[in-house]
Formats: C-alpha cells, structure tokens, sequence
C-alpha cells in the first residue's frame, strides 16, 4: 500500500484535538459538525500561541526586525495557500475575514463595476446565504436580475439548459463547489468550461470544497475561488479570496486606509498593487500565520489519504443511516463529499440535535443558512453530520445509536 | 444539562403530535406572526377576543416539539380566560424559562406548563418555548410581527 492510501493513524490524529480528548456532558464528544466550523489541532493553536509571544507585531510596517520577521511570517502563510490551491502567483491571493467577505468583496468591487441595469447575476440552486445575498444586494443596487441554475432531486445540478441561462446579459456565475447541506460535489470545472465560452467569469465557493477535495485553481480555469480558514482546521477571522490576475488588477479597491496605498495626497491616492489594494488596515496576522500551519497539518497527513478516509465514513454512515426506518436522506447526488443531510418522518431536526447533544453527538440542526434548498426540498429544516479526518467508524455508530433514541423518545 | 427525556415527556410529545387550536381562525380580532429566524420557528396565531375573553384562540406554523407543544398547551391554557390572566401566564411562563420563577417553590397559576421548566437547562431551545408566548403577546398588544432575535 503506498503512503498516498495508506490509512490514517486516527487514534494519533485524535490526540491534537483537546474537544475530542475532553469529556462533554460528562461523555467523549463525538463531533460531527465540521461543515460548520473545524475542530483546531493543537499545532495549529501553538503556531498562533507562539508568533503571538514572540513574534508579534505589525505587518508590512517600519523597519524593526520585529516587524519584518512578522512580515516574513505573515507572506509565508500566503505563500502555502498559494500552492495549496495551485495558484500562478501569492499576489492573486487575497486575505480576507472568511468565504462570506471574500464574496462581498467581489460583489461589490467587479459586481459594481461591471453589473449594470438589466443584467443578470446567474447562481446555483444549492448556494448558501453568503453566494446568494451579496448578489441580491448588488441586483437590487443595479436593478440587475438573479437567476438559479435549477437541480434535480438527488441534489444535482442540472446542467441541460445551462447554455440558454447564460445569455448575453450575464455578467457572472457563482457556484458552490461542495454544497454544505446536501454534500455535492458539483462539476464546476464544466460549468466555468461553459461559461467561458460566453466570455462569463465563475466564482467558486470553496468553503466546503477545500476541506474535502485537492483543488487547483488553474485546472479548473476558476476567476475566483474563495474560501475560509475555519473550515480548513485554521482559526476564524482569516479567509481568501483568489482572483485571477486580470481581473483583479481591473477591480476598484473596496476598504480604503492604510497598507492599500502607494502614495496619499489631498488631491487623490494612488492605490497599491494586488494583493495589498484590497487588504486596507491591520490584517488578522496570527490568523494567517495559523491558516498556514492548518494547511502544514492537514498536507502532512495528506489531502488523498484524508479523502479517500472522510469517503470511506460517508459510505459507511449513509448505508447506516438508510436501514433506519422513517429516515430520509437528503442529497443523493452521485458525487458526493463527507456531508450527510437527513429527515426523520414526524420529528424536527431541532428536536433531534438537542437530544443527540445529550449524547455528546455534535451535529447541526437547522436551514443550514441555505433557505432555497430546504424550500426546494420542500422541508424546513434538516439535521447535519459532517465527517472529517479525525472521526471514525465509532462516531457514525454513535450517531445511529443517538437517531434510535430520538426516535424511542418520540414513540 | 438535564436528561433530555426529562423535557421531552409524553404531554409535550402527544401535543406536538396531536396538537389542540390547530388551524386557520376567521374572522379573529387580534393576530400576530411569530418567528426563530436562527431555527425557521415559524407561528401565525390568531385570536377572537370579546368582553375581555379570549373566546377562541387557534394557531398555524410549523417548529420543532417544543414550540409545537408549547403553542398547544398555550392555547388549551388561555381558551376562554380573561386577557388578563393570559397576561399573567405570559408573564409567569417567561419568568419559568429565564429562571426568575420556580414552579416547584413560588406561587403561579401555570399548572401543567411547568413541564417547561426543563428548558431552562437548554439555553439553545428557549426561544422555540417562548416564541408562542411571545407571539400571544404581540396579538393583544397589536404588533404584527414578532421575532425571538
């Protein structure tokens, strides 16, 4: 067996997250919630702990030691998410607060510049609130209209009428690469194929897609791929916006202040060069720096072997979860990443979180901030587990066995 | 935190299943619309008040079984009672869920929504308990909508 599929040592793994190695409710926690926010490993907690005794001070500033060797920290973390995503270059990567800023940051600097009255903004059905909603506010600003790539059942994209829905009057596509609640993986390399080919840019939600899935910005040909370090075991506070270089060199600046600029008068400012003329002010420096130390963690146990892991939970957990009668799964797409939405008949998924809460099973219950899909499926709600690298087979049993004791309360 | 079956006893889940006032009133005299924005708790109650009677009172929505049995215990408590005394237990019941009132030690007239009580341990449920409560305050003060945010 080649390391590249080797598996994981989980029991090691397990030992870098304190929340896993502390009881909860007086039990071991099992935590099935990483589509909402990673569990951070240890390492990645003392890189922060250590720049922020010893190495900390401000970025791109004066000329003390101190500050360069932040400095030299800081353009260190870009560089790993850089190559993280194989990027051309770390000037076309952008900090930001997360997936949710780095998509307002376009909508408001290329959305303003380049939708105007009459034209159209074209989203996938499954997008969460933060790829729908920064849209809608430009629309409504440009008296632009929004228009949804239709899915089916399954909670696949259905991609026949894709070329008649980007007409002459689209000016961009956003689109999820791995849904947050119903687990698709979608076919954005065919989607941006079919876009570019009307001269459309794609935006890339990837706040899902990084955790799961080895992307390459230059394989799928993206113009903006964003995601957040939170989800990626990196702390919150820090997230990324990638853009190809055209495009962002032709943005107008969003946040004005200081570290954007090349020279200020009264008469006007000259702004920096990419990446510095989107991030004006103080950046989340020791968010950086630990986003770079996730992305050391997770590469060393190795992005295919955490894959083919988190693939082998969810076959595991979706073959469980299906022989439990009055169960519905939602999202039955044909590629799928480890997130599993279900229904159970007669009883509302608040009511099941809190009663597997109580069994120190972590999940989410709720409209997983992606309204239209439950409105699509025709439910209000649903409850989430979502598997990572450091869960394990005895976590989806503890899940099941959690679902049975809802389900005998509520007989 | 409490057993969660110590919340979850059969009234609360035999009026989430049956629950009582179910449905559309028209006409009403006072309505409200009640939502949970952070869970999708969704309630329209409507109500005929005359001579200071709560004559009928039915409510619409969809939650989880704790706002469901919360609704329909709501309405089985203040059919037919004066405003007066639903305002009572509107106060009484919020006062249960902070944990300003202890059914087991302080004078109230709650009765058997003190099955409630257990939702003090669940901070995360409180809202859905209340949002009936609340939504029953708005209907008698004329306010419309009413959000537990």
């Amino acid at each position: 067996m080649s390391t590249a599929t080797a598996p994981l040592d989980i029991q090691k793994i397990r030992a870098d997250f304190p929340t896993l190695t502390t009881p909860f409710h007086g039990k071991p926690v099992v935590y099935l919630d990483s589509a909402v926010s990673s569990l951070t490993p240890l390492p990645v907690i003392e890189r922060m702990a250590h720049y922020q005794s010893f190495e900390h001070t401000n970025v791109h500033r004066g000329v003390s030691t101190l500050s360069q060797e932040a400095t030299d920290r800081f353009e260190e973390a870009r560089e790993k998410v850089r190559a993280l995503i194989n990027a051309p270059s770390v000037k076309q990567i952008i900090w930001t607060r997360g997936t949710t800023e780095s998509i307002n940051l376009v909508a408001q600097t290329f959305g303003r510049q380049n939708v105007h009255e009459g034209d159209e903004i074209l989203l996938s059905a499954m997008e969460h609130h933060s790829d729908i909603v920064p849209w809608q506010l430009l629309a409504e600003d440009r008296g632009a209209k929004i228009r949804v790539i239709p899915m089916n059942d399954a909670g696949e994209l259905i991609l026949d009428g894709l070329d008649d829905l980007i007409t002459e009057r689209t000016k961009i596509v956003g689109v999820t690469h791995v849904s947050n609640v119903l687990g698709t993986i979608n076919p954005v390399k065919e989607i941006i194929r079919r876009a570019h080919a009307k001269g459309v840019p794609v935006l890339v939600d990837g706040a899902q897609g990084v955790p799961h899935l080895k992307v390459d910005v230059v394989d799928l040909d993206a113009d903006f791929y964003v995601f957040s370090g939170h989800k990626l075991s990196g702390p919150t506070g820090i997230g990324v916006l990638y853009g190809r270089k055209s495009l962002l060199e032709a943005m107008p600046p969003w946040h004005g202040g200081g570290s954007m600029i090349l020279s200020v008068t009264w008469e006007g400012t000259t702004f920096a060069a990419i990446p510095g003329k989107f991030e004006a002010g103080t950046p989340p420096i020791a968010q950086a720096i630990g986003l770079g130390a996730a992305i050391d963690y997770v590469q060393a146990i190795g992005l295919d072997r955490i894959a083919a892991h988190e693939h082998d939970l969810l076959l595991y957990a979706t073959e469980r979860l299906k022989a439990i009668p009055g169960l519905r799964i939602i999202g039955e797409a044909r590629e799928k990443a480890s997130v599993l939405s279900f229904v159970l008949e007669g009883i509302h998924p608040h009511d099941i979180g809190s009663i597997l809460d109580h069994a120190g099973v972590v999940v989410r219950a709720g409209h997983h901030c992606a309204q239209p899909v439950m409105t699509r499926f025709g439910i209000p709600a649903t409850t989430r587990a979502s598997f990572a690298y450091f869960n394990t087979r005895a976590d989806v049993d503890a899940l099941v066995s959690g679902i049975l004791n809802v389900q005998e309360i509520f007989q | 935190m409490s057993d969660p079956r110590e919340l979850y006893q059969q009234v609360i889940i035999e009026h989430n299943k049956k629950p009582r006032n179910f449905g559309d009133l028209e006409p009403c005299t006072h309505h409200a619309h009640g939502l949970n924005p952070l869970c999708g708790d969704d309630i329209v109650l409507k109500l005929v008040v005359e001579d200071g009677l709560v004559q009928d009172i039915r409510f619409t929505g969809h939650g989880c079984a704790i706002s469901k049995a919360s609704s329909s215990l709501m309405t089985v408590n203040v059919k037919g009672k004066p405003v007066a005394d639903a305002e009572v237990l509107v106060e009484q019941f919020r006062a249960m869920i902070r944990g300003a009132l202890d059914t087991a030690t302080d004078p109230n007239v709650l009765g058997r929504l003190s099955l409630f009580q257990g939702v003090r341990d669940l901070p995360s449920r409180v809202k859905c308990a209340v949002l009936p409560w609340a939504t029953l305050h708005s209907a008698l003060h004329g306010e419309d909508i009413v959000s537990t945010e």
